[in-house]
């Protein structure tokens, strides 16, 4: 215990009841199992219930991964990043670097060792991503901090470039990109049938939920970074570099979409330089849906998201494929900026 | 006269006023002065990308408001007219009718999403646009019954337009006056006088409207302008221009396809064309989409020289294929957003 600690004990035993308490907004934390349970029924079937349920959430924690970092550069500095989709691309085609040179190991079956490569492709495209993060920001995003229509444009700009410069590196053709052997099946839970990747999806997305949640909650950086989303001017009134925070915001965002991409190709088991693109418009919708700059907001939308599609492309599949616009369209009826609104913006 | 129909908006810049001329005569005269399909194909191309750029830059350059649904509403035109006239036979009256519908569509879509996402900030105006415009294109390839899915549609023209229809028995200054020459003439003065349009409407009291909510939008408020009805209406007529364009595009190509005229390609180039000819001037459109027109068409070639030469150079190689090019109009792209935010046309008219 620190040492403090005692004597501040009086003063701290008052405290929370001279605060206003923040009321709880949950409503929103409702929406996701309310819609799973409503379309309980609509589906007819238990078992078809928990895969699409199942496959919705795994989706929409690999699409958390990719859109967190973004809505928090967004709610820390304004800075709408276009090209955000370009490290998701990055980061698929950085981890070939290791899947294809291993493929032996992918194919032996054993979980430890398909992990273990795993991970180290996930460290390795985190790290390139990190790094080419760190250097967009500095090179490309800082002289047009504050100008949002040349941020458009500028970040539009650095997406096409990447994208060809992947093709460049690694060819224009798709690559194949087969799952390791021990992530392929799915295993039976009852009738369920439930793929095994897509709970490796789910348990590493939850696991960056978890981190990120500490992170925010737990520790001063978190604080920091909360308290800039909040209102950028009094943290640096009160002497706290935020240009600093944000540039370690924009590495560590850069590094989640490279990790969302590995992910993400994975599941698609194909990788083209499109792939950052393509991604991109479900990644603006989630984070509108969620709020411009809520961590917690984005979650939720992913979820929403994926599920609404899983659940659409099984019982009208033609609507499945307006369903995000339709999602978000009755998002914003309810609540006008996102499920949950930064102050800020 | 010429004062007039310019809207007393003048190049202002020797070498702007010969190039645009330049221009001009090109494209009036390119069927006489190339021979076979290719250049003709360019020609038209650019008149429809002068268009369809113009009114984009009606609402990136003269508003500031960044949309990414451009390409949809060009499609919606496109998809008007090739759908009438492929399932109903071609007909001038079908080829109307077909327009007509497009353009209602057309400008139900531009008020709703402008109602719906232009109130709040430019930003979020353009990603929701950006989410609008992909699902429609994934809609437009998956309703394969209506639409012809990925593969699109090809249709016939109205006889006169074809190219099996012949004006004269004879051919005038080297060339048969066929229905290809003819609907390029179409083309020609349609988006000619929708150019001039365009820039009537820029030089207009509404025009001044629009570039002072781009320059400070609060202060345009505070002046008594219903921002937000102006912010409209400039997104509405800028999609009407813009499926007037697709429409053009359609009519000459005799073809609809998703990836021709909905595809995010097309929406890129644009953004490109757009940023290196010149932000907030209308002839940026006119020199923009001339220049990446031909280097599209004729830069290629080069580059495949350039290429084979450094065959054994590993990453130049590469980097210097034909299929490339985007990257270095990329890169051009990032370099005069930075350097030249008023692109070709304001460098000219600075100097």
């Amino acid at each position: 215990m620190h040492p403090s600690a005692t004597t501040a004990t009086p003063v701290t035993a008052t405290a929370p009841d001279a605060l206003p308490q923040v009321p709880h907004d949950i409503a929103p934390l409702l929406l996701v199992p309310l819609l799973a349970l409503l379309m309980l029924p609509l589906v007819g079937s238990l078992p078809i219930w928990i895969t699409l349920t199942v496959a919705g959430l795994a989706m929409g924690m690999m699409i958390f991964i990719m859109a967190s970092g973004l809505t928090l550069i967004f709610g820390l500095m304004g800075v709408l990043n276009f090209g955000h989709g370009a490290f998701v691309s990055v980061g698929a085609f950085t981890a070939t670097l290791v899947f294809l040179p291993l493929r032996g190991w992918l194919e032996v079956d054993s979980l430890l060792l398909n992990l273990g490569v795993l991970g180290l492709a996930i460290l390795l495209a985190m790290l390139v991503t990190g790094i080419l993060g760190w250097a967009f920001e500095r090179v490309i995003i800082q002289p047009v901090y504050g100008q949002h229509l040349k941020q458009i444009l500028i970040t539009t700009g650095g997406m096409i470039v990447a994208e060809q410069l992947i093709n460049v590196i690694w060819g224009a053709e798709q690559i194949p990109l087969p799952l390791p052997a021990s992530f392929r099946g799915a295993f039976l839970l009852g009738d369920a049938a439930i793929e095994k990747y897509r709970l490796i999806a789910v348990i590493v997305g939850l696991t960056v939920f978890a981190v990120m949640f500490l992170v925010l909650n737990r520790t001063k950086i978190g604080l920091l970074i909360r308290a800039g989303v909040e209102n950028r001017e009094m943290v640096e009134a009160l002497g706290y570099r935020i240009r600093r925070l944000f540039v370690l915001v924009f590495a560590a965002g850069s590094a989640l979409a490279g990790l969302g991409g590995v992910m993400w190709g994975l599941y698609k088991e194909t990788l083209t330089a499109a792939m950052g693109g393509e991604t991109m418009v479900m990644i603006f919708i989630v984070i509108i849906i969620g709020g411009l700059g809520s961590v917690g907001g984005c979650f939720i939308g992913s979820l929403l998201m994926a599920l609404v599609v899983n659940y659409a492309g099984f019982l009208a599949p033609k609507l499945a494929l307006v369903s995000n616009i339709l999602l978000m369209i009755t998002v914003l009826l309810w609540r006008p900026a996102g499920l949950y609104p930064v102050a800020q913006h | 006269m010429l004062k007039h129909l310019l809207s007393d908006d003048l190049p202002r810049s020797r070498f702007l006023t010969v190039l645009l001329v330049l221009i001009l005569f090109g494209l009036a005269f390119a069927p006489f002065i190339t021979s076979g399909a290719r250049p003709l194909n360019t020609a038209a191309t650019i008149c429809v990308y002068i268009v369809l750029v113009a009114s984009y830059d009606l609402l990136l350059g003269y508003t500031g408001i960044v949309s990414f649904a451009h390409t949809m509403f060009f499609g919606i035109g496109a998809y008007g007219i090739g759908l009438g006239l492929a399932s109903a036979g071609p007909f001038w009256w079908i080829a109307f009718s077909g327009l007509l519908c497009a353009l209602l569509l057309t400008i139900l879509l531009a008020l709703i999403v402008g109602l719906f996402a232009l109130r709040v900030r430019a930003i979020f105006y353009a990603m929701i646009t950006l989410a609008v415009a992909s699902s429609f294109a994934v809609l437009a390839s998956q309703l394969s019954d209506l639409t012809g899915g990925e593969d699109g549609k090809t249709f016939s023209v109205p006889a006169l337009l074809s190219p099996s229809f012949h004006l004269f028995e004879n051919e005038v200054f080297g060339r048969i006056i066929d229905g290809k020459v003819i609907t390029y003439y179409l083309v020609f003065g349609v988006a000619l006088m929708l150019f001039l349009f365009l820039l009537r409407v820029v030089n207009s009291p509404f025009g001044r409207v629009l570039q002072a909510i781009r320059e400070n939008e609060f202060r345009a408020e505070a002046l008594g302008y219903q921002t937000i009805y102006y912010r409209i209406a400039a997104n509405c007529l800028a999609a009407l221009v813009a499926a007037l364009a697709g429409a053009l595009m359609a009519l000459w190509l005799r073809y609809v396809g998703p990836k021709t005229m909905l595809g995010f390609e097309v929406m890129t180039d644009i953004l490109l064309i757009v940023v290196i000819g010149g932000m907030g001037t209308m002839y940026g459109a006119v020199v923009g989409a001339a220049l990446f027109m031909l280097a599209q068409n004729y830069l290629k070639t080069l580059m495949l020289q350039a290429s084979s030469a450094l065959v054994g150079v590993p990453f130049l190689a590469e980097a210097l294929h034909p299929d490339r090019w985007m990257l270095w109009l990329g890169v051009m792209f990032v370099v005069s957003v930075y350097c030249f935010p008023a692109g070709i046309v304001g460098k000219l008219r600075s100097t």
